[in-house]
């Protein structure tokens, strides 16, 4: 017997859906949607096991599998994300595309599938997008500069309970880009003010704190669209990220032009 | 060739201080003449490139995912070892030595082991600096919890997603320096072979995974930290593109892989569900703190959980093992859930499942508590099985998930190359041959934050004013051309099975004959039907679209390749080794309990094979494990 790699059969009735999926050869192709109808489609599949099931069918008649960026499956490395019924990651709230399953679709269910759309996410090949705006962000500030052998004994800062909760509720992004994606403008400022707040509540990230703040939020704006305030990205967000953080973001930067003219000898303190 | 594992002499408290003041040291200012090629962004990539960038080294970095943040180790839950005695509890450097070398049923290196858990209060140290938002306490000081296997509390942890927040730690403290020009990051990038010049490894040949293009880099020193092999099994709790891929091909250069036979099945995850299935999702082994592991008596009770009464629950590993109870080592909680389910008590509509349950925890410490807890592994939980574990117990059952095995390396984390360092979960060195929870990312960034950035100068140092290999040199072109010539091969045969079929196949074969429970005939049958798996691929399998563009079904094609061969060896390795030890258990050596049987008068040696070319046998090499500060002794968790 070997449970692990299952040999048993199903219970539940499967699922016979329609799925529409952009197709695009590479970053300059032309690209277009297409129809494929699957037959047998387990309702406790993930959504990213379907895709692999339609796989399986293309290869199998000779076409080219459709390209789509996924790892982890347990919803924590980011990497997969598409545009399900033009929504990012789908119909299920607080849930990334590979933990999102069959079950929440309909027999004869008829799905639309694109990549996150977005200027600054450019396409590599079908869903699969170029997402490394991000780390650029993150590499012009998100972080707190401590080399390696710096660092003083963990307990030395006590950080309050409630602080360090926050500062995680923050830290728990996954940098999928479903905010993009979700955004009329495109605008990145809830992925950019989780690592802003993550870093900017903690004592530790105090030194670099208005530099951080004027560095990423400069970086984003030069890739990303602006914030109006659609909320969207907050709904999409598979880590229910609140927009409360950009509110922080907003402060801290407004803060920051200040205290950057105060460290400059500018203003009087 | 003898292997020299360069373990410093003296007391083993006293090892690595003195090694540290024994080592050469490269100027400041010379630092930067060296070029270090780091394979991998995991914990022990991300924090190897961050400090060797920060000492001035000039680094590139290798990542095949879109951005490094997204290496495996991010999906890491449970927790990181420290002996920091924060809980004032007992603990200390030597019980975390002495418990790791144990748990790793003495089959690791004392040396390495003991140099772990020094560096161990450091690492807490380090990322509680960068921001690492650990758990606290009201006060504001750091939380610890007990974590599988081990009676003090010196798990640090971030909710139920630690793994991500160290490695965003050292995600971040990578970026910065690649920010600052310090060391230049080359994702969706792959590197697909090592290249060796008289017997020095001198550089890496890559392919862009949107172009296709094939080039080379070349440096003083490679740094492979490319995870582990446990996809081997096809089905892990491992990511889909989790490979052995970097280290198979330095293999396959003349680095010796160490001990692939111990590979750790996970007592916690959830049950498969059928053929579709992907991957396997592993639920956090602090679940079973507060979760009590039981099946029903009667293997033909049909009633739901809720309703079996305790007289009619069978909590076998509090019966059989009172003193640790439900959090005993890995490899004893997944045989013993094994057992329970081929004697057919198993539970859920396959019967492959066992449960486990926090009734008893939600009426002692209520419901906020246990949300406060687990809140995002039960959610999980909720999502892929659509079952409630506040209302009904989890369903789990034991997968692959770690793998012990690597590439040999010495003191130094050095392999046999010269050159080649080998990192993380894709060396062999400290876990023995059962690695105990929150061990990982506990070596993954020792590795990377405290021991590469010392020793990695002791090579270097000798080489100042010596010129490297370029990559004009033939040696590189020759191993571009073979990874040229191996995508075409790969797109040339167009055969009729797809690469994940294939890919199932062999997974079952190894799952089957050298999963949680191996004997010498299941071992020889799948040494015999490997090969043939092998010949199918190579000759039927379909990898279409072109080398050209983004190409994930060739990507997957590769890797499934090397996973072919591997696989072989670990069945060879396994087979080999005539005993029981941690996650390799044979079912000829166990005690009249069905505990593991250890052979320390004939197997206490690292087993370090030597590639001779597919199809044939490779070399063995032993390096004898001494245990001078831990003495022998049967584990016992009774």
């Amino acid at each position: 017997m070997s449970p692990a790699n299952g040999d048993a059969q199903t219970t539940n009735a499967n699922m016979k859906i329609k799925v529409t999926v952009w197709r695009q050869a590479g970053p300059n192709a032309q690209g277009a949607f297409k129809d494929y109808d699957l037959d047998d489609i387990s309702p406790e599949m993930s959504f990213l096991e379907m895709l692999d099931t339609l796989n399986e069918m293309l290869n199998d008649r000779g076409e080219e599998p459709v390209a789509f960026d996924h790892d982890c499956r347990e919803g924590i490395c980011g990497s997969c994300g598409m545009m399900i019924d033009g929504v990012p990651h789908g119909p299920e709230r607080g849930t990334a595309t590979c933990q999102l399953h069959m079950r929440k679709f309909s027999s004869g269910a008829h799905i639309k599938i694109e990549p996150f759309r977005a200027s600054s996410f450019p396409i590599n090949k079908d869903l699969s997008v170029d997402r490394s705006a991000f780390d650029r962000i993150i590499e012009s500030g998100g972080y707190i500069s401590a080399p390696t052998g710096t660092a003083p004994d963990a307990n030395l800062i006590p950080i309050p309970k409630g602080v360090a909760d926050v500062s995680m509720d923050a830290a728990q992004c996954i940098g999928c880009g479903a905010c993009v994606a979700a955004c009329p403008n495109g605008a990145a400022q809830l992925f950019t003010s989780a690592k802003l707040a993550h870093l900017n509540l903690m004592p530790q990230g105090q030194a670099e704190r208005w530099d951080r703040t004027v560095n990423m939020v400069d970086t984003m704006e030069s890739y990303f669209g602006s914030c109006t305030n659609h909320g969207e990205c907050e709904a999409a967000c598979p880590k229910e990220i609140s927009i409360d953080f950009i509110a922080l973001m907003n402060k801290d930067f407004v803060k920051a032009q200040l205290k950057q003219r105060r460290l400059a000898g500018q203003l009087f303190p | 060739m003898t292997l020299d594992s360069k373990i410093p002499d003296g007391p083993i408290a006293d090892k690595w201080d003195n090694h540290k003041f024994d080592v050469k040291l490269v100027n400041p200012a010379n630092k930067r003449k060296f070029t270090v090629i780091v394979v991998g962004t995991g914990l022990a990539g991300a924090s190897a490139a961050a400090s060797l960038a920060e000492l001035g080294y000039d680094v590139k970095i290798i990542s095949f995912h879109d951005s490094p943040r997204r290496a495996h180790s991010i999906a890491a839950q449970g927790g990181i070892n420290a002996a920091k005695n924060y809980k004032n509890d007992g603990d200390s450097v030597h019980r975390l030595f002495y418990d790791t070398v144990k748990g790793g049923d003495f089959r690791a290196r004392e040396a390495n082991v003991h140099r772990l858990a020094q560096v161990s209060v450091n690492i807490i140290d380090q990322c509680a600096a960068q921001g690492v938002p650990f758990a606290r306490e009201y006060g504001g000081m750091l939380d610890n919890r007990s974590f599988g296997g081990a009676q003090v509390s010196r798990t640090f942890y971030a909710r139920g997603q630690t793994g991500q927040q160290l490695l965003l730690g050292a995600y971040q403290a990578m970026m910065r320096v690649v920010g600052l020009g310090m060391a230049e990051l080359y994702n969706r990038t792959e590197m697909l072979e090592l290249v060796v010049k008289d017997g020095v490894a001198c550089g890496v040949v890559c392919r862009n995974l949107v172009s296709g293009e094939v080039f080379s880099l070349a440096g003083h020193a490679v740094v492979v930290a490319s995870g582990g092999y446990g996809n081997a099994f096809y089905l892990s709790t491992n990511a889909m593109q989790s490979n052995v891929t970097a280290a198979w091909r330095a293999h396959k250069q003349g680095a010796y892989f160490a001990n692939p036979c111990y590979t750790q099945i996970h007592p916690t995850c959830i049950p498969a569900s059928d053929d579709f299935q992907s991957k396997l999702t592993l639920m956090s082994e602090s679940l079973r703190n507060d979760g009590r592991i039981w099946v029903p008596k009667d293997s033909n009770d049909a009633r739901p959980a809720h309703q079996i009464p305790e007289e009619d629950r069978d909590y076998y590993l509090e019966r059989r093992y009172p003193a640790f109870g439900n959090l005993v080592p890995r490899d004893i909680a997944s045989r013993a859930a094994k057992r329970e389910v081929d004697a057919g008590r198993g539970v859920g509509p396959q019967k492959n499942g066992v449960y486990l349950d926090f009734g008893a925890a939600i009426d002692r410490l209520g419901e906020d508590v246990i949300r406060d807890r687990y809140d995002n592994l039960f959610e999980m939980y909720d999502r892929i099985t659509d079952e409630n574990p506040y209302k009904m117990p989890m369903r789990i059952y034991p997968a692959v998930h770690y793998t012990m095995g690597g590439l040999w390396v010495d003191y130094n984390l050095m392999s046999n190359l010269p050159g080649l360092y080998v990192l993380g979960e894709a060396n062999f060195s400290d876990h023995g041959a059962n690695r105990l929870g929150a061990s990982a990312l506990m070596q993954g960034l020792a590795d990377g934050y405290f021991v590469l950035p010392y020793t990695i100068g002791d090579y270097l140092a000798p080489l100042l004013g010596k010129p490297i290999v370029t990559t004009s040199d033939p040696a590189f072109k020759a191993a571009e051309t073979k990874v040229s010539e191996g995508s075409k091969q790969l797109l040339s045969i167009n055969g009729t099975r797809s690469v994940d079929d294939i890919h199932r196949e062999l997974g079952k074969v190894i799952w089957d004959n050298c999963g949680m429970a191996r004997t010498e005939q299941s071992l020889t049958k799948a040494i015999s039907e490997i090969p043939a798996i092998r010949d199918e691929f190579w000759t039927n399998v379909r990898v279409l679209g072109s080398n050209e563009s983004m190409n994930q079904s060739l990507e997957k094609a590769g890797r499934v390749a090397d996973f072919l061969e591997f696989g072989e060896l670990m069945c060879r390795d396994a087979l080999h080794r005539n005993e029981s030890c941690g996650g390799h258990f044979r079912e000829e050596y166990q005690t009249e309990e069905g505990e593991a049987l250890r052979d320390d008068e004939n197997f206490a040696y690292v087993g370090a094979w030597e590639w001779k070319g597919v199809g044939s046998d490779p070399a063995l090499h032993k390096e004898q494990l001494t245990f001078d500060n831990v003495h022998l002794a049967t584990r016992s968790y009774k």
